[in-house]
């Protein structure tokens, strides 16, 4: 049968953002192996030459994002995908597309580190997506999906988020989203995108185009970081996204994000059973981070509880949200620990 | 009245950085001429390196990307891998291109990537003024080889044409001069080649050109023509390395 026929499918999360990325346009995928996410290469090798897109195993992730600058700058919507390590090679393409304002979508599926870690599930890269990640003074959109159907939306979302503003956009996922299989909606392909003015075609009927980053006469590049960080302003203006659970009546707010949010949202059911009023608050873009529907809630709230797979990176974020003096407790677990709703849930107890 | 000699079409008017006697200018100026005589201004697509070149947007009439250092054939694949149709080519220099960009010029030669490689050999890291290159020669001082390159210690140089010609990706590599006329014209003949096969389809290509830096030799720009043919060639001897589709052989 053919697969553009199916509306539902049955997948795991790679496989499901590749989807996402192929019902996008992206036509173009260069990639390098590394667990949790060696299924991303596997699958794209034969769903690329099917969709009339190119797959590249290149020779490093270093090679792949450069790969993607290449068909990015040719006016393609082009991806790569890794994981933590391989992400941390692939920053310096990161900022280069940051700076020559480039569109492309990098998935991350986080396993544990620092160093070569492990290959279990983990949030530990959350400071280095939100944060710019490599050299300079830039940003990218980082979408935090929570399950196989959400991977699969926001990284379809992540190929127009990318377009709108010529940013390199990360979906920060992890090693749990990347091989769990849950059934997946997809939604209309996309055909025809409009063509990009800036991109390098070659130079028939018009002037020819340059991509670059390097602005050496006195004041450019301070004049280009500000236009750069006016679009930021507008990003964090129109394109924050969250979600709440059980936020009208409760006595302690979570805060989670991507699996340990789902993970979270059991706790919280647990907690509802037995009458103890929690809510969850879910932070889907990570940044531009939503600091003022979270500090509404710190208002309306007096405690919140933290939860990520890592040593507490999101708090932060959740500290300038919290304008108010709500007090604050955090639960964590490094190195690719999960923890169980149980777990989150005596936690909740606690406090 | 009719001229006889003009700019190329590739070129624009800008000054260029390059200080006297460079090679880049020439070399920029070979491709130039080639991609007018070849009528392929309009769909040629190239990548600056970082390097003394790192400009070349600025300099050639056609559209060009900057890359990260040494990611110029990743990135010229992602290029031509989308629009096959377009002619694709990077311009390197030695640091850009045989030290930190070693696995991706070997990578795009290993798989016989459909581009044209412009290898600027000047023995020396050109634009961070005269550290030693992966080309340096034994005994060749540097701002980072103050008593000599000493291959005991700081290793050998990289014979990039070498190198690559035992892969089978590659479809043409030769190395020349541009110290005497006859030897630019030699040149502008390896570029034309490299740009003719990738037209037809060929595959991967690489000129490399032994390019004088006199600035950074702290030589006359006489004396350093006159060093790449008396010195360079010595451990960089110009020639053909590989042509899969010379004729008479396939
Ligand atoms: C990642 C990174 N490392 C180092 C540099 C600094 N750098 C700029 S140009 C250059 C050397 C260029 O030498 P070469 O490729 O031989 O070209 P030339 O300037 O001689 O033409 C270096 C090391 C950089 N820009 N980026």
């Amino acid at each position: 049968m053919d697969k553009k026929e199916i509306k539902k499918l049955l997948l795991n999360g790679c496989e499901a953002s590749a989807e996402g990325a192929i019902d996008a346009g992206c036509k173009f995928y260069a990639g390098y192996p590394i667990t949790p996410q060696n299924r991303f290469p596997e699958y794209m090798s034969r769903r690329m030459p099917e969709e009339g897109g190119i797959f590249i195993q290149a020779e490093s992730e270093i090679s792949a994002i450069n790969m993607v600058f290449g068909a990015a700058a040719a006016g393609v919507r082009a991806m790569t995908s890794s994981s933590s390590p391989g992400i941390s090679l692939k920053q310096e393409g990161i900022s280069y597309l940051a700076g020559c304002e480039l569109p492309a979508v990098i998935i991350n599926m986080n396993r544990g580190g620092p160093g070569l870690g492990d290959v279990t599930p983990s949030q530990s890269d959350y400071f280095q997506s939100t944060r710019g990640g490599g050299h300079g003074d830039y940003r990218t959109i980082v979408l935090a999906p929570w399950n196989v159907q959400e991977i699969y939306d926001l990284t379809y979302l992540a190929f127009d988020l990318a377009d709108r503003y010529r940013i390199p956009v990360i979906v920060l996922a992890d090693g749990m989203i990347a091989q769990i299989m849950e059934p997946v909606k997809r939604k209309k392909k996309k055909e025809n995108l409009p063509q990009k003015k800036w991109a390098l075609t070659g130079c028939k009927g018009r002037k020819p185009n340059s991509i670059k980053s390097l602005f050496l006469k006195p004041g450019v590049l301070e004049t280009h970081n500000w236009k750069l960080a006016r679009k930021y302003r507008k990003i964090e203006e129109k394109e924050v996204r969250s979600e709440c659970y059980f936020c009208d009546d409760m006595d302690l707010l979570v805060v989670s994000f991507g699996t340990c949010a789902r993970i979270s949202l059991e706790a919280v059911n647990i907690a509802r059973e037995k009458k103890i009023k929690v809510g969850l608050f879910r932070p889907i873009t990570l940044w531009p981070f939503p600091y003022e529907e979270l500090s509404k809630l710190a208002e309306k709230v007096g405690k919140i509880l933290v939860v990520e797979m890592n040593l507490g990176q999101m708090i932060e974020d959740v500290k300038i949200a919290n304008k108010n003096n709500a007090r604050i407790f955090f639960y964590g677990r490094p190195g690719g620990g999960v923890p169980t709703p149980e777990e989150i849930f005596k936690e909740i107890k606690k406090i | 009245m009719k001229p006889v000699y003009k700019k190329p079409e590739s070129l624009t008017d800008n000054i260029t950085i390059y200080c006297p006697g460079c090679g880049h200018g020439i070399i920029h100026r070979l491709i130039a001429e080639v991609i007018d005589e070849l009528g392929i201004r309009e769909k040629t697509i190239a990548t600056a390196p970082v390097g003394c070149a790192v400009l070349a947007y600025d300099y050639f009439n056609f559209d060009v990307t900057e890359t990260a250092h040494g990611r110029g054939p990743a990135v010229a694949t992602g290029i031509k891998r989308v629009l096959p149709d377009r002619i694709v080519f990077t311009y390197q220099g030695d640091g850009d291109l045989a030290a930190i960009g070693t696995a991706e010029i070997v990578h795009a030669a290993a798989r016989g990537e459909n581009i044209t490689v412009i290898f600027v050999n000047n023995a020396v890291y050109g634009m961070t003024k005269g550290q030693m290159a992966p080309t340096t020669l034994p005994g060749q001082t540097t701002t980072t080889t103050p008593y000599g390159r000493d291959p005991s210690y700081h290793g050998y140089p990289i014979r990039v044409c070498e190198l690559l010609s035992t892969l089978e990706g590659v479809s043409y590599l030769e190395r020349t001069l541009i110290d005497t006329p006859a030897n630019i014209l030699k040149t502008k003949r390896a570029i034309k080649k490299a740009f003719i096969y990738q037209i037809e389809n060929k595959g991967f290509s690489l000129i490399e050109i032994l390019s004088p830096c006199p600035t950074n030799w702290k030589m006359t720009p006489s004396q350093a023509f006159k060093w790449t043919a008396e010195v360079m060639t010595k451990i960089f001897p110009p020639g053909i390395y590989k042509d899969k589709y010379k004729k008479g052989e396939k």
